[in-house]
């Protein structure tokens, strides 16, 4: 959709405020979405890279960021149809009891959230240890659909496996789920890695992600959503749009910027530089999607 | 045709065939290996780090890792093996092309997992 359908959207669903992305949203055809013809418009935060238990110079307030970011969800004037959080809820500890308390006080903390659906999927910091145990004894599985007002959700694990694969046994359930979707559905796949090899030598990538976009790419309406590279990114592999989110813990650099993936400074001047979350607009009927950005700021 | 080509004209996800060698006798050097470095690969570091080398030059990397199946990938040149722990795991690579060539641990290991990686310096 271009510039000004988006504009016209978010109007229409009275959302002003924040900056709007006019980035190409693509599987965005609108011609698929006739099914859903009597489907509202509605729409969804994703928080990413939460890293509970992190310490370092990069965040003075890593106890502090998310319930910031988890305030400002909570006074947006109208509540989402529910949260995603794709990914890394905690940061990694070699002690599986450490990793277990950590995964413990972020649910408490996201707990605070007002909206009662809330969606999660396992990082590498969360899954790759232990093959997604921990996470599966505090927030279920791993991968998992879900349809909510004529969108087909599907989460899929590309962290539980040390290697960064998806794995053939889940390669087939994803076969298995889109063959039951037509090939116009509106469809968002969340994930944490990228799919795409985006930097391989900083580890920006999914070992068999390419097995994954070939299985994806029949259908016309697709979009991912992913974390992992802590930022906004938008990437097209054909007709399949993948967007990157922020995280609430550190920002990394650009792609492939400098030679290591090292940790962005914390800016004194500008506290929680970097740092944010998101909304997404969906409008089924058209299978359009818009993104807007939001800002961690201090308070 | 260099060799990135070559793995290029594979299908662009070429992986390197190690030449498995059993045991902990000391690492021979086989024809055509050119030159063979060793490394060792252990939580969170491979040492040596850096490895400096010529264009041109063909390199046997003989890698020992001690405890984990740690994964050594060095993608801009389309190699990557896993490296089992217990045994030397060789990653010949020929022809080597100038540059800065990381190479990282793509099984996650643990608290360190993210620095451990090195690079390979060709000077032209
Ligand atoms: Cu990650
Ligand atoms: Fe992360």
């Amino acid at each position: 959709m271009n510039t000004m359908d988006r504009r016209r959207f978010l109007e229409l669903c009275g959302l002003g405020g924040g900056a709007v992305f006019a980035s190409a949203l693509a599987g965005c055809s609108g011609m698929g979405a006739a099914k859903n013809a009597d489907a509202a418009d509605f729409y969804f935060v994703q928080l990413s890279d939460v890293h509970w238990g992190f310490r370092g110079p990069e965040n003075p307030d890593p106890t502090g960021t998310l319930p910031k970011a988890i305030a400002a969800v909570n006074a947006l004037p109208r509540q989402p149809d529910f949260i995603v959080f794709t990914g890394d809820l905690t940061h990694t500890t070699d002690d599986p009891e450490e990793r277990r308390r950590r995964m413990a006080e972020f649910k408490d903390v996201a707990a605070a959230l007002k909206v009662p659906t809330v969606h999660f999927m396992p990082g590498e910091h969360d899954a790759s240890l232990d093959r997604g145990a921990a996470f599966q004894e505090y927030f279920g599985a791993t991968h998992y659909t879900f349809d909510h007002k004529g969108i087909h959700f599907i989460v899929l694990d590309n962290v539980s496996d040390p290697g960064a694969r998806v794995g053939s046994e889940q390669l087939e359930w994803l076969k298995a789920d889109l063959e039951r979707q037509d090939k116009d559905a509106p469809i968002v796949l969340f994930t944490h890695r990228p799919l795409f090899d985006l930097v391989p030598k900083w580890d920006w990538a999914t070992r068999d992600g390419a097995q994954v976009i070939a299985t994806l790419m029949p259908y016309r309406n697709l979009t991912v959503f992913y974390g992992h590279i802590h930022q906004e990114h938008h990437h097209l592999t054909g007709h399949i749009a993948h967007h990157s989110a922020k995280s609430l813990m550190f920002p990394l650099p650009a792609p492939g910027s400098q030679e290591k993936r090292t940790p962005l400074p914390w800016n004194p001047a500008v506290p929680y530089q970097g740092l944010g979350f998101r909304e997404v607009d969906a409008e089924p009927r058209t299978a359009r999607l818009a993104i807007q950005e939001f800002p961690v700021v201090a308070t | 045709m260099k060799r990135r080509d070559v793995l290029r004209c594979l299908g662009g996800v070429a992986v390197a065939l190690p030449l498995l060698e059993l045991g902990v006798g000391h690492v021979r050097a086989a024809e055509g290996e050119g030159r063979v470095i060793e490394l060792e690969a252990r939580r969170f570091r491979y040492t040596p780090n850096e490895i400096h080398a010529r264009a041109g030059e063909t390199l046997t990397l003989a890698i020992r890792s001690v405890d984990f199946v740690h994964g050594f990938s060095m993608p801009e040149l389309g190699l990557r093996s896993d490296l089992p722990p217990g045994r030397v795991t060789r990653i010949r690579v020929a022809d080597l092309p100038a540059g800065r060539w990381t190479f990282l641990c793509d099984n996650f290991c643990g608290e360190g997992h993210e620095e451990m990686n090195g690079m390979l310096i060709v000077e032209a």
